[in-house]
Parts: C-alpha cells; structure tokens; sequence
C-alpha cells in the first residue's frame, strides 16, 4: 500500500469481528496532517467501532493502525492515545454535567494528567487566557459558571468541541456533530471544522449530506465494514455503488 | 503550590466545620472536667466516650464519602479499613497491659498464654511503641486498600461487581479474624486495656483528651478531604464519577484517580478506628461483619452524599438514634435502618444536606419572584420584553 511516511492516520487492512459478525472487514483509510475527512454511510457500516479501534476501545483482529505514521495504536490504552494527541467528540454529546462549563474545558485542557500534578494542579493566567479563549470560539463565553447539563443539546455539542480545541490533539475524531443542531448553528460548526482542519487532521463522521457539502472536504463513505467510494461529495454520490447502497434512488 | 492548593480547598462551608469541630473538641471536655456534678451544662462521664464514638463514626462516613459520593465507587467493604486501624490501635493498647493481665506475663497478652504460645508472633514487635502502631494504624489499611485497589480498578472492576468484591473483602477478614491462629485474640478480640500513654484509659482526663483528639482528626479529615474535592483533581473524580470512559477519552488514568481516593478514604478511615477502639474498649472480629460497612452507607446516604457536610451529619444523627432506639425498642432497630434507608433513598436522594439545600433554593427563588413583581408593580407598567398586541 502506500507510503506510511507523513501520513498522520493509517489504517490498513483493519478487520473486527464481534461473535462473528464483521463489524469492520478490511478497512484501510489513510489522513494526511491538515487534512479533513469525511466519512458517511448507512448504520452499522462500522464507522463509530472505526473509531473505537482508533481511540483504543476496541482491540482489531487484524490489520495495522498507526498514528503519525509510527506509533502502533492497537497497543496503547485509550488515556495513552489521548494523550499522543487524538480527541473525540462521541456521537452523544457527553459532557460532564454537574462541573461549570469553565470547569470542563479547564479539565480538557493540555497538562499533565498525572494524579499528583492534578491535585496540586493550579491555573495559571496563560491556561485562563486559553480557556476564555476556547469559549469565545465555541460561544459559551456568557455562560461559563453555569452547569453544564443546563446546556441544550447543541450547546453540549458546542462544549464537547470546545473540549477538544482544549486538549490541543493533532487529529480531531468527530462524531456526527451537528445532530440536534439548527440550520444556522449546522452551517456555524461547519465554518469551525474547517478552520481546525487548517492545522490539524479531522475525520467527521456524518449523515446530513447538507452538512458534509458544507464541509467540502474529501469524502469517504462506508458499508458493510469497508471502504465502498471515496472522492469528493459528487463523486462519491455519484457513484451507482453509493446510491444503490446507501443514498437510495 | 502545596500551600495555593491549601488555600483554595478552604471554602467557606469547610472553615465552618473546622470551626465548629475545634470548639467542640474544647467545648466538651471542659464541660465535663472543670463543671461541678449537678451543673445542668456538665456532660456526664458516660457521655464523653460515647460522643467521642459518634466522631469517629461520622470520620469513617467522611472517608466513604470521598470514594462513594465524589468517586463514584461504592465500597461496601469499609469497615475493614476502620476495623484494621482498630486492630493496630488495639495491639498497641494489650501490649500496655503488661503484668497487669490475669497471666502477668510481661510480654504475652492474656490469649497467647492461654493458647499456650510461647513467644511473640512477627507481627506484633514493636507495637508496643506507640508511634510505630500508629504508623500501622496509617499504613496497614492504606496497603490493603492500594493492593486491592489497584487490582480491581486496573481490571476495570466497576459498579456493582466492586461492591460484591469490596464485601467479600471485609467478609474474608471476618472470617480470618475470628480464626484465634491468626494471633488476633479470635472471636473475643482484644479488650481489657489499662493504658494509654501511660495514663489510665479509663480516666475522665483520658477520656476527654481522647474526645478531643477525635474532634480535631475529623477537622482534619474534612481540610484534607476539602482540599482533595476542590482541587482539579477533586472535579476529575466527580467526572469519573459522572462519565467513567468519556474521563479516560481526555486522557485521564481512571484507575489511578480511583486508586488515589481510595487509598486516601482507606486510611482515614483506619484513624477512625484507632480513635473508636480505645473509646469503646474493645475490638473483635464483629467490626468486619459485612453489615457494619453497609450500615456506613446508610448514614452517608442520610446525611448527604457528594458533600463534605452530609455524611458527618449523617454519621452522627443516625448513630444517636441507633443510641436511642436500642436502647428504648431493641427490637425495632434494624426495621427503623431499614426504613429509613428506603425513605431516603426515595424521597432524599441528596439527604439531609441535599433537603436543606432545595429548601434554600426555592426560598429565595421565590423571594426573587416577589421582588421582581412588587417591582413591576410599583412602576405601574407593563412588562417591556411582551410583545404588544396588534392594533
């Protein structure tokens, strides 16, 4: 396959079985730095266990993952792979509700995650600068001594990002963001994605094709557990596979 | 930093309870030592070691309270911990004993005599200094609870599979404890104590300082507790709590989080029971019973899991009542424990300290509400953010 120098995610031939059933056959998806990808297609075409095995939750049967084109993820626990610099927004926004919202950017933010260095972990101007900064981005400025649970659902989706920007990683697994969003916060998010992906790698995983037009990036769509197009969103739609598979007539 | 970190954990709510500890801790000795018999303020002797019990109990509830309440991680195997701080508190008090015990043997307790041992076993060297059964009292428990620890939060051993083993645990050590080759006074345990420091355990002055003393360990056990709470750690630990995976996701150690507080709750609650063992007289293998660690459970859900007031509160306002209620129906007890505990866990799910909490909420919520339309009132309009009706 292709070289796996300068690429930032590698996946190749990655195979997952869960009592037989073949949750990702032979997958194989490479992301280069700075580079955004997204990924569609119907449910369980494995895309969330695609990230589970990249975040260290699922171990592979097979095949080969490598993060910055050398470490080898499948050995690595999921506080390890956090810690290399991979972040991700789940599916349902999860946030930690009974913490402020300052609370919980100031827990994601990059600093020794060691039990001692966080007990006596105190910030400094610089870390409440960052902070203030990351809410600005995500618009949460206002609110940032209230719960996080007395956030809508959008908003919780906003944080979780927030959460991310703050654990400063190099490549961003982002998973269906903008559910529960409205229109004019979808297109907003869509405009922050692709202002991370200027300097980091993001893989979105996405169903609202609107969504994914708005991100105009690379696009790969998934079933059955392994790559069946990938190109731009008109090619990938395009295709007789997709449609047939996936967008339907 | 250390001292920055002190500084933030001492909230408002914490220096309250230190303060109140503190003149406790003076408070009551000095009534029962310095009033005349009679004097209605005077606190009788019986009521000195009692309270003092009461303390401890509330201590042990606190160090529940930190791994359960903040952690999210419900031992049911507590009372091992307190109990183990007893045992070593106890091996240091039979050693003091000396010739004084019905054998007269100057190093032997009684039961190794009458067991017919002839010397000393490993474990108890040195326990006849106070410093080192002190450090034991520390270590011990803070050992167990590590190596356990460790083990189970390492193999992601969560939920309810953790209380299972945690009560398994405590039921092991009852077992083992109530075997008289394990060196530990089996099923009588240890009892009989003269001294303490040289002075007589049962002593009124004794008796006071040892009130004291269990005063300003919980004192001490709340700063350090608050200091853990409100650090970022503290708010990691809630997040574990919360949301175990998503904490990990950022790149936490989960297990060592979970390792840390335990071990913490570990050892004060084996301080607790080193102050519990000389106050009441005796330990036995009785204290692993796996019921005492759920009854301590109980209390924190009394008093309010998830603060640092609730459980000392709870601690104490149920065991006055178990004072109270064994003593007038003996036979009710256990169906008032279990009574309240399905009361609380229904009605109060925050307990006492969580009731007060809501009351205060809704008071001045609605006091605002009546603020806000005297407001409007007075002013005579109309509320400026209603659209107005089309003409």
């Amino acid at each position: 396959m292709t070289d796996k120098t300068g690429t930032m995610l590698y996946l190749d031939g990655v195979s997952v079985a869960f009592d037989g059933f073949k949750a990702i056959n032979h997958l194989s998806i490479i992301v280069y730095p700075a580079e955004m990808l997204a990924i569609i297609g119907p449910n369980g075409a494995g895309k969330t266990t695609m990230m589970d095995i990249i975040t260290g939750k699922t171990r592979p049967d097979d095949g080969q993952v490598l993060f910055d084109g050398r470490t080898d993820l499948t050995r690595l626990d999921e506080a390890a792979i956090a810690n290399l610099g991979i972040g991700r927004k789940f599916q349902k926004p999860t946030v930690f509700e009974s913490h402020t919202i300052w609370d919980n950017i100031e827990m994601a933010l990059k600093k020794p995650r060691g039990v001692f260095s966080t007990l006596f972990y105190a910030a400094s101007t610089a870390d409440n600068a960052r902070i203030s900064e990351i809410l600005e981005t995500v618009r949460l400025l206002d609110r940032k001594h209230e719960l996080a649970a007395d956030l809508s659902h959008g908003q919780k989706q906003w944080l979780e990002i927030g959460m991310l920007l703050a654990q400063d990683p190099k490549l961003l697994l982002v998973d269906e963001p903008v559910a529960g969003m409205t229109d004019a916060e979808t297109v907003e998010t869509a405009k922050l994605l692709r202002d991370i992906a200027k300097t980091r790698s993001v893989v979105v995983v996405e169903h609202d094709m609107s969504f994914v037009r708005e991100l105009g990036s690379r696009v790969t769509c998934l079933a059955e557990g392994a790559v069946l197009a990938e190109g731009t969103l008109d090619q990938v739609s395009a295709n007789p596979v997709v449609i047939e598979r996936y967008l339907g007539r | 930093m250390i001292t920055q970190a002190l500084f933030r954990a001492l909230d408002k709510k914490a220096i309250w309870i230190v303060a109140i500890l503190l003149v406790v801790a003076i408070a009551v000795p000095l009534s029962n030592l310095m009033l005349p018999d009679g004097h209605p303020l005077r606190l009788p002797n019986y009521a000195v070691p009692l309270f003092g019990k009461y303390l401890t109990f509330a201590m042990l509830a606190l160090a529940l309270d930190l791994v359960w309440g903040y952690c999210g991680i419900l031992s049911l195997g507590h009372g091992a911990f307190f109990a183990i701080g007893g045992y070593a508190m106890g091996m240091y008090l039979m050693r003091q004993i000396g010739t004084r015990g019905v054998y007269a043997n100057p190093i032997l307790p009684d039961f190794m005599v009458f067991l017919n041992w002839k010397e000393l076993p490993w474990y108890w060297y040195g326990m006849d200094n106070f410093w080192i059964a002190m450090l034991m009292v520390v270590l011990v428990p803070g050992l167990l609870a590590f190596v356990f620890g460790f083990l189970a939060f390492r193999s992601r051993v969560t939920g309810v599979y953790l209380s299972i083993i945690t009560q398994a645990m405590t039921y092991a050590l009852l077992l083992a404890f109530f075997r008289n080759d394990m060196g530990f006074g089996g099923n009588n345990g240890l009892t009989d104590f003269k001294d303490i420091l040289g002075q007589s355990i049962s002593a009124p002055t004794t008796r006071a300082a040892l009130f004291a003393a269990s005063a300003i360990a919980l004192a001490l056990a709340v700063l350090a507790c608050s200091m853990i709470v409100n650090s970022k750690l503290g708010k990691v630990m809630v997040a574990v709590r919360d949301a175990e995976s998503r904490t990990r996701f950022l790149g936490y150690r989960v297990e060592y989080v979970k390792l840390f507080a335990f071990v913490v709750s570990a050892v004060i609650a084996g301080i607790a029971g080193a102050l519990y063992v000389p106050q009441v007289g005796i330990i036995n293998p009785s204290e692993f019973d796996p019921a005492n660690s759920i009854e301590v459970v109980i209390w924190t859900a009394v008093g309010g899991r998830g603060t640092i007031v609730g459980p000392i509160i709870g601690g104490i306002l149920v065991n006055v009542g178990k004072s109270y209620f064994t003593g007038a129906f003996p036979e009710y007890w256990l169906f008032a424990l279990g009574a309240l505990f399905v009361v609380v866990t229904l009605f109060m799910p925050k307990g006492i300290v969580g009731l007060i909490g809501q009351y205060h909420r809704a008071t001045t919520k609605r006091e605002q509400h009546e603020r806000t339309d005297s407001a409007e009132a007075e002013a005579g309009i109309e509320p400026t953010n209603q659209p107005k009706p089309a003409e």
